[in-house]
């Protein structure tokens, strides 16, 4: 009966062979000495990872290639993918779910096509559009979200996105978030539970800062090839362009810098500009390497698997890997940020009385022992309520001092006080009374 | 699933609640409400509710700049402080760090850039090329091989410049402060 069976994607289970999942299920199973009390052998974890269990996974490139086969093998049934980018033949090296035939394709449609065409079982959504086309509704549906960017703005986002989600009220807005990032032979990979752990913004000043060269030894004496592709990308094509922003994933463009990079290189005696190192600067492509992917991806699976069982204890909580220079690995605890903008603004549940003014607001903050806060500026989301400085912005919002704060922010909304004496920033939640 | 809210309660008593506004936003609103500028420089905002995009007049009182008044665009963007602000001088001027289409060769402002700085090191950054202009770091050639050859020469082109002249062929902006 079981050989008859058609695999059917997109109806989850319906295809289980017998033994399909025998080495998993060793783990699942049974408990072992160090597993976690909640853990729940048997029937019901394997339900729950197989049936029910929803996980986002953010990029189908490099890690998202690898992530996607790894957590379909392992049992995943309902993924969903999100990308913004299009095969591009280069991509073809390791980007092993991607064929010749879909250059031009949008990567998360074709990886979500092979997946369910090689692993029975599995039902995998694409959506071919950027992380910040969804809102709220959207993430809430997953239990877990796994990351395989390239960008730390789209990481900032989505991490801010996360942590922003969670509600106090509410223990399905907590989504745990899994990051990977690969950079030639460096790694790693972290698991942060917003608002518990800390976030991504917590650690941005871990991140090298990008390569600039000065823009007096552009425009002067270039030495390197990427001196003259820097001068054509910053110097020329404003001058030559104006207004028009250059996009970096138009050939046309690219073509254009090279051809100007090249012209540049050939008069200061330069070799090495290529069609594909220009791309490469303006883009800030670091060379990707496929084992790394595939050490820092399996490393994420591994992690949704432990966090989505319960089966051994997780990553807690940064796990970084060091291939330059023989191998290096180390894991350690990444503490939050007092300070940090995003998951440590220190918030508070503030009484406003709905007749108090602006300026009687900012007397009762600046006399509360636990503030400490002298001459506070404040503003609410996309709209400022007072500015003590520049003397400009001073005067524009001067007005609001007399208004009553209950005419400028809703109940339960949010006020964003910063102030000289405050380290980051604070942030109030308007109660009414 | 692991049980994370029982870690929250835990953890995290003081109900924490974050700001809808975005860390860049915020990290603005604290640079711009701190900024301790001298009466030389002023900042204008043409949309006061966009705090992202705003210009610098800076007036020197001092130097061979004295009586100008150069005007600035800050545009700063999401990514803020991770990446600097982005600054143009609009006005054509005769200055060894400042090119003909106002790029501006200011080490903070790309290689030496670190999200500890903030707008207020930017702008005294700008104000110091104006007091010592820099011939080692030059963006328009002509104007520092000029102030390291003939110094006087230099103030002499810079005055004119300033109030219109032609350098070199290049005709410059009138940067003259009106009384």
């Amino acid at each position: 009966m079981m050989a008859a069976a058609v695999a059917v994607n997109g109806t989850a289970s319906s295809s289980d062979w017998d033994g399909r999942y025998y080495h998993v299920d060793q783990i699942l199973d049974r408990p072992g000495p160090r597993t976690d009390p909640s853990f729940l052998a048997g029937d019901e974890v394997k339900e729950f990872l197989r049936e029910k269990c929803k996980i986002l996974v953010i990029g189908a490139g490099g890690l998202g290639c690898e992530i996607l086969a790894n957590l379909a093998l392992s049992g995943f049934k309902d993924i969903h993918v999100i990308d913004m980018d299009t095969i591009d033949i280069s991509n073809l090296n390791r980007q092993f779910l991607f064929r010749p035939k879909d250059v031009g394709n949008s990567k998360a449609i074709v990886a979500a096509e092979f997946i369910m065409n090689r692993v029975p079982g599995v039902k995998v959504t694409p959506y071919f559009g950027k992380i910040q086309d969804k809102d709220e509704d959207y993430y809430m549906q997953f239990n877990l979200i796994i990351c395989g960017l390239d960008s730390v703005e789209a990481r900032r986002w989505i991490n801010a996105t996360l942590v922003n989600m969670v509600d106090p009220e509410n223990p399905e807005s907590l989504k745990p978030l899994i990051d990977g990032g690969t950079e030639g032979f460096k790694g790693q990979a972290r698991v942060i539970l917003p608002t518990v752990t800390s976030c991504y913004e917590c650690s941005l000043d871990m991140l090298n800062k990008p390569t600039a060269f000065p823009i007096c030894t552009i425009a002067n004496t270039p030495r390197l090839p990427e001196h003259c592709i820097e001068w054509a990308s910053v110097l020329e094509w404003p001058r030559v362009h104006g207004e028009k922003k250059m996009d970096t994933d138009n050939p046309e463009h690219i073509s254009w810098l090279y051809q100007i990079a090249l012209a540049r290189a050939k008069e200061f005696k330069i070799e090495g500009v290529t069609y594909s190192l220009t791309q490469g600067v303006v883009k800030n492509i670091i060379p990707a390497i496929a084992s790394t992917n595939a050490i820092i991806a399996a490393s994420c699976c591994n992690e949704a698997f432990k966090i989505a069982t319960s089966s051994a204890a997780y990553l807690n909580n940064y796990f970084m890997l060091i291939g330059t220079d023989s191998v290096y690995s180390y894991t350690f605890e990444h503490e939050k940020r007092q300070d940090c903008p995003v998951c440590g603004g220190e918030s508070l549940d503030i009484t406003v009385n709905k007749e108090w003014t602006v300026d009687r607001l900012i007397e009762v903050l600046v006399e509360r022992q636990d503030i400490q806060v002298k001459k506070p500026s404040l503003s609410a989301p996309g709209k400022q309520i007072y500015f003590q400085a520049p003397p400009q912005l001073e005067e524009a919002t001067r007005p609001n001092l007399e208004k009553k704060v209950s005419e400028l922010v809703p109940d339960g909304g949010e006020i964003t006080v910063t102030a000289t004496t405050l380290p980051f920033n604070l942030s109030l939640r308007v109660k009414y009374i | 699933m692991i049980k994370i809210w029982s870690m929250k309660k835990n953890e995290d008593q003081a109900a924490k609640k974050k700001p809808k506004t975005s860390a860049a936003q915020i990290r603005v609103q604290k640079d711009l409400t701190e900024l301790d500028l001298p009466s030389t420089m002023k900042t204008h905002f043409p949309d006061p509710a966009d705090l992202l995009n705003f210009t610098l007049t800076i007036t020197p009182d001092e130097g061979m700049y004295k009586g100008g008044s150069f005007l600035f665009t800050f545009k700063i963007n999401a990514n803020y402080p991770h990446e600097p602000p982005k600054v143009k001088c609009e006005q054509k001027i005769y200055h060894p760090n400042v090119d003909l289409a106002g790029n501006v060769c200011l080490n903070i402002l790309r290689e030496d850039w670190k999200p500890v700085l903030n707008l207020n090191s930017v702008m005294v950054g700008l104000q110091y090329l104006f007091l010592e202009p820099n011939a080692d770091d030059p963006l328009n050639k002509e104007a520092a091989e000029e102030l390291k050859r003939n110094r006087e020469q230099f103030i002499y082109n810079v005055k004119s410049s300033m109030r219109g002249g032609t350098i070199k062929g290049e005709k410059y902006d009138i940067v003259i402060k009106e009384q």
